[in-house]
């Protein structure tokens, strides 16, 4: 493949794969730095419990131990913070309870970090943790959120109800008025349950001080190591930014749990200080179980109002948020921001009104988890949609091809304006695929041999591409959310792209060099993508939000704008042409109408070797960045239908089929974007049909604290997925014309599949996750 | 302490090991071959597995000193000495079949084994032998693609 052809639209393959495929990744474990120490932190047993004390005198006092930390501490410093500020309904500003680095008197969730122990081996600071002796006093945990607000037991002192925010959007009388005048109402109650994230490499880090150079070194599986190198220094620890570097090396999976400040390590830094050492910690899973932030945990009623014909009228959604103990950096806008304003979904529904009350548990911190309140909006809407149709006895895409957007730009009654979208296109698509068509005959195959079949159908669309910064801003954001990237061209043409995004898992250095290369017209070969280390790139925001092409990537083709702008004019003084009178293309400067040319290498090696050069007009050099802000959301949109078959005698439940028709706009990489829809499916699926974090409400331990327990998916839980996305309509806002693909998989499966499941099973609910047990307690709660 | 010979990736060594580390802590540690990952507690994830004699097994399932005398081949050791990937990793490679990488090693290592051993002739084949390593990127499909291009190539 060569320049000429253009690299956008072609399934490259991955240039990172040689390290993963041979070892020689490196991932923050893999790192062994000179003297490090061990750290290994004591958690709280208990989920709900004061410290009447705590001694450590034994604990330092055994073998290999070198310093141990509590909450005293971290008592002068801040706490973690939450990046989004929400506004309850009456003005009042969240509840924000300080969130401890290491516990301050009382724990508030079993896992909960009390003290840090760092000896010279992992084996002797397990064992010294053993040795502290903390007397606890048991309280009276917080555990379903639904409760929250009953339970004489009060997580924060700040929020006596628990509450954090009550909260709305929308057109609270226009909706009760469009519901007084409605034919017909449908109703639906339901749980989005808790996912606990579980990328493959746990959460992991590796702290050190320089007491030469008077600065910190941290190396973190993280998504955002510019972000994560902020809060925790202007926030929490008060250290001169420019005084840590932070490298997010090779991290193995985030979806979300790597995003956040987490207190581990930042008590590794403070410990590194304090100790003179490196300080390592690599979380265990059942501690990460414990102690990443997890995902979902919605209660949720919603309700439908149609007229006659089908046409929707309004909806109502009312949502039960957890937020678990503390506020985790995102958490708040998550049920809010990123959810509440995806109700309108794909349809024109004039009215809508969603109120939000976020409580505190004595659960783990609850934050983004891939798709981050999308999956939960579309969850609600999808739902009741299909149950209307099954109630009304409509089909269930006529239901909703009815009541299609098709003009565009659409401004929504919830806040966001969808800049372009063609829903009947992957709505056809996505059944033609499916053979939908064919769907009685096999339905009726099922049955003959005592099987019951089901399809359901799930719209989805979603807002990613985070965010315009103002808007995020005028919404509660604490940040801006924008990217950045730089374009180094080095004096023999090569090109190093420094950028805030980071790949764990995305594919990142070889797709923007995909996007690089065709756009400057030089081999693939040349540009080299760097990221995850704040010393080398310029500033990020980080990945998350299916946002590091759209945004990420736009920051980066400004960026070769930029240099190829003054490349025009470095060309322009050695071909003695006026500067307007220069074309670039296929890594050629020409001037217009002649074969006057020079390829793009000779104006580096000019830039940098100046002898013949417009000194009167341009610096000597050719490194150019930028930063971008997007002007909207992005919004990728499609439909997919699955196929269930279900054993009535057991309750277990085949996903037979599963049909995914997306529109991402243009695409960079076809099978790229197609591993991130396998890969959001799995979890969608997973989260479906046997994923889910259980406490035990009485005393607060997390049931599911291991594999063992928690269910994951695995390969023979799937079938094959039919994934196929349209030419669909590219993003009118962002050079490349994408949208983001990252989450899609995961937003949009979960109701599909319970759709199939209600649908073969004829219910009109079906709890997730729907295991065996669950579908079997259905079938016969039913009969 | 006990001292253990054995050999790893063709090569022979001798070390000395604490009696309860496991196999997995003597590779990643010891001989600081970091391609084998720690993914889990229980023995469930499969990102630690590393063929034993030939047999895939899982490391940190595993104590040092049951490798005694044994030939250990991890991830590091699949490739040719010229570099030249082994056809499973280059089939990985041309099908997608990884994205962050951290449970490939693990799931490479199965499907050598996987494929080697057992009847490979269909999907659901490789996705019930693959039933002991866990990925949370891929989704599986273009693992268990990747799985049999390998399987292909190895004829």
């Amino acid at each position: 493949m060569n320049a000429r052809q253009g690299f956008i639209g072609q399934s490259v393959k991955r240039r990172e794969d040689t390290r993963f495929l041979t070892g020689k990744g490196q991932y923050t474990d893999d790192i062994t730095l000179p003297g490090q120490t061990h750290g290994y932190f004591l958690r709280s047993p208990y989920a709900h419990a004061t410290i009447k004390s705590l001694d450590t005198a034994a604990a330092a006092a055994a073998p290999g131990v070198v310093a141990i930390l509590t909450g005293e501490h971290f008592k002068a410093v801040g706490g973690l913070p939450c990046g989004w500020l929400i506004n309850s309904l009456d003005g009042t500003p969240m509840k924000e309870p300080k969130h401890p680095v290491l516990a301050d008197g009382k724990v508030r969730y079993v896992g909960d970090r009390v003290a840090l122990v760092v000896a010279e081996t992992l084996e002797q600071a397990k064992a010294a943790a053993e040795l502290i002796e903390v007397d606890y006093d048991e309280l009276t945990p917080v555990i379903d959120a639904a409760q929250a607000k009953k339970i004489a037991s009060s997580v924060h002192v700040e929020a006596p109800d628990n509450q954090c925010y009550h909260w709305g959007i929308g057109d609270k009388d226009g909706t009760e008025a469009a519901f007084k005048t409605a034919a017909h109402v449908t109703t639906l109650k339901f749980r989005n349950n808790r996912l606990v994230p579980n990328a493959m490499e746990p959460r992991a880090a590796n702290a050190s001080y320089s007491r030469a150079d008077d600065n910190y070194t941290l190396y973190v599986s993280n998504q955002n190591p510019h972000v994560e190198r902020l809060l925790m220094c202007a926030f929490v620890l008060g250290i001169p930014e420019h005084k840590m570097r932070v490298v997010a090396p090779d991290v193995g999976g985030g979806f979300g749990s790597k995003i956040y400040l987490y207190g581990e390590e930042t008590a590794l830094v403070v410990a590194s200080k304090m100790v003179g050492r490196p300080v390592k910690w690599t979380c265990d899973r059942s501690e990460a179980f414990l102690s990443d932030a997890h995902g979902r945990d919605h209660d949720s009623l919603a309700e439908l109002a149609l007229d006659k014909d089908g046409n929707f009228l309004a909806l109502r959604a009312t949502t039960t948020a957890n937020m678990g103990a503390y506020l985790s950096t995102f958490a708040s806008c998550i049920p809010t921001i990123l959810h509440a304003t995806l109700l309108a979904g794909q349809y024109k529904t004039p009215k809508i009104w969603c109120e939000v009350t976020a409580v505190f548990t004595n659960t783990a911190p609850v934050d983004a988890y891939r798709g981050a309140g999308r999956p939960e909006a579309t969850y609600l809407l999808e739902r009741i949609v299909e149950t209307a149709a099954h109630e009304l006895k409509v089909d269930p895409a006529a239901l909703r091809r009815r009541n299609f957007i098709t003009t565009f730009p659409y401004a929504t009654p919830v806040g966001l304006t969808y800049d372009t979208g063609d829903y009947e296109a992957t709505l056809s698509r996505a059944i033609e695929l499916a053979e939908v068509g064919g769907f009685a005959a096999r339905k009726a195959a099922s049955e003959a041999k005592g099987l019951k079949r089901g399809l359901g159908y799930s719209c989805y669309i979603e807002a990613c591409g985070i965010a315009p910064s103002s808007v995020a801003g005028a919404l509660g954001a604490r940040a801006g959310l924008f990217e950045a990237g730089e374009v180094r061209v080095h004096p023999t043409g090569k090109v190093t792209i420094f950028t805030g995004s980071h790949s764990h898992g995305q594919g990142h250095e070889t797709t923007f060099a995909q996007v690089v290369a065709d756009r400057l017209g030089i081999p693939m070969e040349d540009v080299v993508i760097e990221h995850g280390d704040t010393s080398k790139v310029l500033f990020g925001m980080g990945t998350y939000g299916s946002r590091s092409l759209s945004v990420g990537g736009t920051a980066i083709v400004k960026a070769v704008d930029k240099v190829i702008a003054k490349g025009k004019k470095i060309a322009a003084h050695l071909l003695e042409a006026a500067d307007g009178d220069i074309e670039f293309e296929g890594g050629v400067f020409k001037v217009a109408g002649t074969d006057k040319s020079v390829p793009f290498a000779s104006v580096a090696l000019t830039a940098y070797v100046p002898h013949n050069f417009p000194h009167d007009k341009l610096e000597p050099g050719l490194n150019e960045n930028a930063f971008y802000d997007p002007s909207n959301f992005t919004y990728p949109a499609g439909t997919y239908i699955c196929e269930v078959e279900i054993d009535p005698a057991t309750g277990h439940t085949r996903v037979d089929r599963f049909t995914a028709c997306d529109d991402f706009g243009n695409v960079v990489n076809p099978m790229i974007v197609e591993g991130q829809v396998h890969g959001g499916l799995a979890q969608g699926i997973g989260q479906a049909m046997m994923e889910h974090g259980v406490y035990d409400t009485e005393s607060g331990q997390l049931l599911t604290g291991s594999y063992m327990d928690y269910t994951m998916p695995r390969a023979d839980d799937f079938c094959h997925f039919t994934v196929e996305t349209v030419k669909g309509t590219p993003c009118t806002h962002n050079p490349l014309g994408v949208k983001g693909c990252g989450e899609a998989g995961a937003i949009g499966s979960p109701p599909a599949v319970i759709n199939a499941i209600c649908d073969a099973l004829g219910l009109k609910d079906m709890p997730m996750p729907a295991t065996p047990h669950a579908v079997w307690q259905a079938i016969q709660n039913n009969r | 302490m006990t001292t253990i010979t054995l050999k790893v990736n063709g090569k022979d060594l001798s070390r000395d090991v604490e009696p309860q580390t496991l196999l997995v802590q003597f590779i990643r540690e010891t001989l600081q071959l970091t391609g084998t990952h720690v993914g889990c507690d229980t023995a469930q994830c499969g990102a630690c597995t590393v063929h034993v004699n030939g047999r895939a097994v899982k490391s940190c399932n595993m104590l040092a000193v049951q490798a005694q005398g044994a030939e250990v081949t991890t991830i590091e050791g699949l490739a040719a000495a010229d570099g030249t990937l082994h056809p499973m990793q280059a089939a990985f490679n041309e099908c997608h079949g990884l994205q962050c990488g951290f449970c490939t090693p693990g799931m490479v290592m199965s499907a050598v084994d996987l494929v080697t051993h057992h009847k490979c002739s269909n999907d659901e084949q490789v996705r019930e032998g693959l039933e002991g390593n866990l990925c949370r990127c891929t989704g599986y499909q273009n693992i268990v693609k990747a799985v049999r291009t390998g399987a292909a190539a190895m004829k």
